[in-house]
């Protein structure tokens, strides 16, 4: 049934974006934080995306799934540290300042968090917008005849 | 032996399940979107479903002597299923375009619902000849 397969693909795909929308309402929300729980400053973290075949079950009674080829879902391989250098201010009187009266300050990137957030809504949007329209077809195949 | 009903619903029934497995690759290109490298595919709907009807294969292997092996002639949709030509190039080597690929989903499912018409009217007709009202 390959209808039946674009919910998984979208399915996997709702499922990384809301991962990647989720990392950047974490990052927007600690753009602030001196100290995260290890002491150090927060770090801009990023979601890393890799295409997944999806539906590649073992075959039936020796018979391949032929759309199990065709359908490639979404996945998250892994959650990386930004290893851009620390946004430094010079504020003398914070406690957590340096000698020199500077305090490191997490390397969030407002600008491309932002972005990022209206991107992965609109992908995820998309993505809704699919697995209604397989919805909608796979009814209407269900009442093939009635 | 088939009837005329049979054939036509056979038709129908291919071009289904093409549309269908259209709308999946269709779905994984609008997933992959945001993919780093991944490259957009759609299927040459027409060669698939000569291909599907038995008329052609255009994986079947050329013997040019007796002695060469036929091949299985390949998968349909396989041989079918090509890139997409890029548009736009991006950085990151993601080949989908999401506005033809949005177009691409809706139009594919007006085919497949036309083809879901198509077999229930057949049935329909059918089913007023059977029954002779």
């Amino acid at each position: 049934m390959s209808m039946l397969n674009v919910f998984q693909i979208a399915g996997s795909a709702l499922n990384a974006q809301s991962l990647r929308l989720n990392t950047t309402a974490s990052n927007l929300a600690n753009a602030d934080s001196v100290i995260a729980e290890d002491g150090q400053p927060y770090r801009a973290k990023q979601v890393v995306f890799a295409a997944k075949p999806v539906g590649a079950t073992p075959p039936v009674g020796g018979v391949r799934d032929k759309g199990a080829a065709a359908s490639v879902g979404v996945q998250v391989t892994q959650v990386v540290e930004s290893a851009a250098p620390m946004r430094l201010v010079y504020e003398p009187h914070n406690p957590a300042a340096n000698a020199e009266g500077y305090v490191e300050m997490p390397n969030v990137n407002v600008v491309e968090e932002m972005v990022n957030m209206i991107s992965a809504s609109r992908s995820y949007q998309n993505n809704a917008e699919v697995m209604n329209t397989a919805q909608t077809l796979l009814q209407r195949t269900l009442q093939i005849g009635q | 032996m088939k009837t005329q009903l049979d054939q036509q619903l056979q038709f129908h029934q291919t071009a289904l399940n093409l549309q269908a497995h259209r709308q999946q690759l269709l779905a994984s290109n609008i997933a992959n979107a945001d993919t780093p490298h991944y490259k957009a595919r759609d299927i040459d709907f027409r060669e698939a479903l000569q291909g599907a009807l038995g008329k052609q294969s255009n994986l079947a292997l050329a013997t040019t002597q007796s002695r060469h092996i036929a091949g299985g002639g390949g998968d349909v949709l396989e041989g079918a299923t090509k890139y997409r030509t890029e548009l736009q190039s991006a950085v990151d080597g993601n080949t989908v375009n999401m506005d033809v690929e949005r177009a691409a989903f809706a139009e594919n499912a007006i085919h497949y619902e036309a083809s879901i018409t198509f077999i229930n009217g057949l049935l329909r007709g059918m089913q007023t000849a059977i029954s002779g009202q």
